[in-house]
């Protein structure tokens, strides 16, 4: 292993220029919301993180694809550090949701389809992992762990698809889903423009988290096949 | 195997000379593993009668967890229902990619010059007829347990839905988790979060008929159903080959 890429570190000052950028936007840029006030803050980066989780899962679907047709290790390394951010990512979503939630909506959680699918996509991103600890052959876990996040990402429009036709058979919603965040409220051009930012932001985290988390996949790939040698 | 079809009749036209030949191989083979589950279930009936009784089990403890009284009955036998069977599925999954594996049939079925999404669509198609098996002994016990009439039409086409793309999906999943270290415990982990749409869907549309609604209530979720079933046999055959390459 080398030491770190020079467009890495760039990326490493991009990304931490930006993120500071985009807390100052959140805090002092955007307008306070009239209704909810202060707590609608959190929205910026609880749809930013949402989108890193679902960046995650996808791209642990498409390096999945990949491996199974090329058979390089260094998509399946891609594919679950993918994953392991995708996981954070969710969690974050559903954590700064719940804040937003319990003044808004007056409780932590209910079983709206976006909602639903967070938490079960969560599920599916944590068998995956116990599924690739379960399983010593370097290969056979690279495979399965493919085949698992294609599977999962197949699943998931179907699990909002069918969640959204469960409330609307049910209705009863306590308050609207999130997406009426966007229309509950007019946005601002400064909210739109901080909202926008805090994507981009996430998206710039996601890069830099991902290259990173790669690159520590490939050195302990290369310890695991050090100790595999040692043993022989 | 002395049950008519042994790998010798199976295999001994060529199907090289003319494709339709390719086909008729294709699906022998098929038979013939679906015939080799069901003549070694036929002799040890260890699979069946564990389902069984675990779904038996399962009714009753639901029966004491929600006390199913007339009223509330009306509105939860089909969730109770596709729980068990669900959680019974699990048990039959894991026990018929197990035996495979344990007694070396697997490499047996590896070796076997066939396509490898013969052994899938197979076993597949095995499990499917045993959970039917299973759900066919459950209902005329939950009929009479509870009296009520649960041989609609309608219901028993949501239960074959269902039951298809759970046991496409199961037997995928079932094949990966027999090789890992947890085994028995990490496939209904792997299993649930990604079956939810066909549990949802089944649970709505069987409720829907139960209940009788009318069709256009029905149908969105008869549609999940059907797209669920042809996405996920789809992917199966496509996937499988990745995860029986040794």
């Amino acid at each position: 292993m080398t030491s770190t890429p020079r467009w890495l570190r760039i990326l490493d000052y991009i990304t931490a220029t930006i993120f500071m950028a985009a807390i100052g936007m959140v805090f002092f840029y955007a307008p306070t919301e009239a209704l909810m006030g202060a707590v609608q803050r959190v929205f910026y980066f609880h749809v930013a993180s949402g989108w890193v989780g679902m960046l995650g899962f996808l791209a642990a679907a498409v390096a999945g694809v990949f491996y199974l047709k090329t058979e390089r290790r260094l998509w399946d390394i891609i594919g679950f550090s993918a994953v392991e951010i995708g996981i954070v990512f969710v969690f974050i979503t559903i954590v700064t949701g719940s804040i937003w939630a319990r003044p808004v909506w007056n409780t932590w959680w209910t079983w709206d389809p976006r909602l639903t699918t967070a938490a079960i996509m969560e599920l599916i991103y944590v068998a995956y992992i116990m599924l690739r600890q379960g399983i010593e052959d370097p290969d056979r876990r690279a495979r399965y762990g493919a085949v698992y996040a294609i599977v999962g990402v197949a699943s998931v429009p179907l699990t909002f698809l069918s969640a959204r036709l469960f409330r609307t058979i049910h209705p009863i919603v306590v308050g609207s889903d999130p997406s009426s965040t966007l229309g509950g409220f007019d946005m601002t051009p400064r909210m739109l423009q901080t909202f926008l930012f805090s994507l981009l932001t996430f998206t710039f985290v996601f890069a830099d988290l991902l290259w990173r988390r790669v690159r520590l996949g490939i050195l302990a790939d290369k310890v695991e096949q050090l100790k595999m040698k040692r043993m022989e | 195997m002395s049950d008519g079809i042994t790998p010798k009749t199976i295999f001994d036209d060529s199907p090289r000379h003319d494709p339709g030949g390719a086909v008729k191989v294709y699906f022998r083979s098929i038979a013939a593993i679906i015939w080799k589950d069901l003549s070694m279930e036929l002799r040890s009936r260890e699979l069946l009668s564990a389902m069984l009784v675990f779904a038996l089990l399962a009714i009753l403890i639901f029966n004491f967890a929600m006390e199913l009284d007339v009223k509330i009955r009306s509105t939860v036998t089909a969730g109770v229902l596709w729980s068990t069977f669900a959680f019974a599925g699990t048990l039959g999954l894991n026990r018929s990619m197990a035996i495979e594996k344990d007694r070396g049939c697997l490499d047996g079925l590896l070796l076997a010059p066939v396509d490898r999404s013969a052994i899938f669509f197979g076993k597949a198609v095995g499990n499917l007829v045993f959970m039917i098996l299973v759900e066919m002994i459950v209902l005329p016990v939950y009929s009479v347990l509870y009296n009520v009439n649960l041989f609609h039409w309608g219901f028993l086409l949501i239960l074959f839905l269902g039951s298809l793309g759970y046991t496409a999906v199961g037997t995928l999943l079932a094949s990966m988790a027999i090789h890992t270290r947890t085994r028995d415990v990490l496939l209904p982990i792997l299993l649930f979060p990604v079956v939810i749409p066909v549990l949802m869907a089944a649970v709505k549309a069987s409720n829907g008929f139960l209940q009788g609604l009318a069709m256009i209530e029905i149908m969105p979720w008869i549609n999940i159903l059907i797209v669920y079933d042809v996405i996920f046999t789809a992917l199966a055959f496509v996937v499988f080959d990745f995860v029986v390459e040794e």
